[in-house]
């Protein structure tokens, strides 16, 4: 382990701590909803790092097909694992606050539709990615229509007013939050960024590790085939 | 208040599972050029 991921391991931690207690004690409570408006810190910052992860895997799947080199393929298939994995907590965190606060846990408006359909392509781009012989420039193919559904959702707030709210952020005359809150979201979102960063590089070392023992299995194969041994005894 | 503790113990689960996962995928990496070295 070098100091860098050490560093960026106990930083991560330090921001987590202070957005757990930003979240649950530092931030006001809210005035119409109470306490559970507080899932806001835990829900909007894992949509933020999501949106980025699957931002990381388009630039990084279009430069694999520009170039094919498999570095960029094992960040691409890196970025979007970590990017199921905020999606994921954004569909489940979702329902918990809806459920209490609308009476409802689901409802088939645009941005709820939108999220559940860019989870769908991603976990589609990593089944692809395991069953079907590993296949990058397909897969690359499938993330850059995954791009299109983040602006997608990004926007489905702006462009449909259904049981989704306006974004309290960004929203135009009327939208904004308290400072307090600010701050609280601010925190999670860092300590969320810098827990998506480590997870990568971790999980990205891995992937590279993978892809090295498939090349050594590979060339084993070329090596131990009938052709090979036959050239070798001539 | 069950909601919220419900939806911080379930991000921390997903990532705690992910982890695990990761992790998983290290040891058998790691056994696989293990088995390559003896071959």
């Amino acid at each position: 382990m070098n100091w860098k991921f050490t560093s960026l391991a106990l930083v991560t931690l330090g921001l987590l701590s202070w957005g757990l207690y930003a979240a649950l004690v530092g931030a006001p409570t809210e005035a119409t909803m109470g306490d559970v408006q507080r899932i806001f810190y835990y829900h909007v910052p894992s949509a933020w790092t999501a949106f980025l992860c699957f931002f990381a895997n388009f630039v990084a799947s279009i430069l694999y097909l520009a170039k094919r080199n498999p570095k960029t393929d094992a960040f691409a298939v890196t970025t979007a694992e970590m990017g199921v994995v905020f999606c994921t907590i954004v569909l489940i965190t979702g329902p918990l606050w809806a459920k209490p606060v609308w009476g409802i846990w689901w409802t088939w408006d645009a941005r709820l539709t939108s999220t559940l359909v860019l989870w769908l392509i991603y976990v589609s781009y990593l089944v692809l990615r395991r069953y079907s012989g590993n296949n990058p420039v397909l897969a690359a193919a499938l993330a850059v229509f995954g791009a299109v559904d983040v602006l997608f959702v990004y926007m489905s707030i702006r462009w449909f007013r259904t049981q989704h709210p306006a974004p309290v952020i960004g929203g135009g005359e009327g939208s904004g939050i308290d400072p307090v809150m600010w701050h609280a979201l601010l925190i999670n979102f860092a300590a969320f960024l810098a827990l998506a960063a480590l997870v990568i590089a971790v999980r990205y070392r891995l992937e590279r590790l993978r892809q090295q023992v498939e090349e050594a299995h590979a060339m084993k194969a070329i090596q131990d085939s009938p052709a090979s041994v036959a050239r070798s005894s001539r | 208040m069950k909601f919220l503790y419900a939806a911080y113990f379930v991000t921390w689960a997903i990532h705690f599972l992910y982890l695990l996962n990761v992790t998983r995928g290290y040891k058998k990496v790691a056994e696989e050029i293990r088995e390559l070295e003896r071959k």
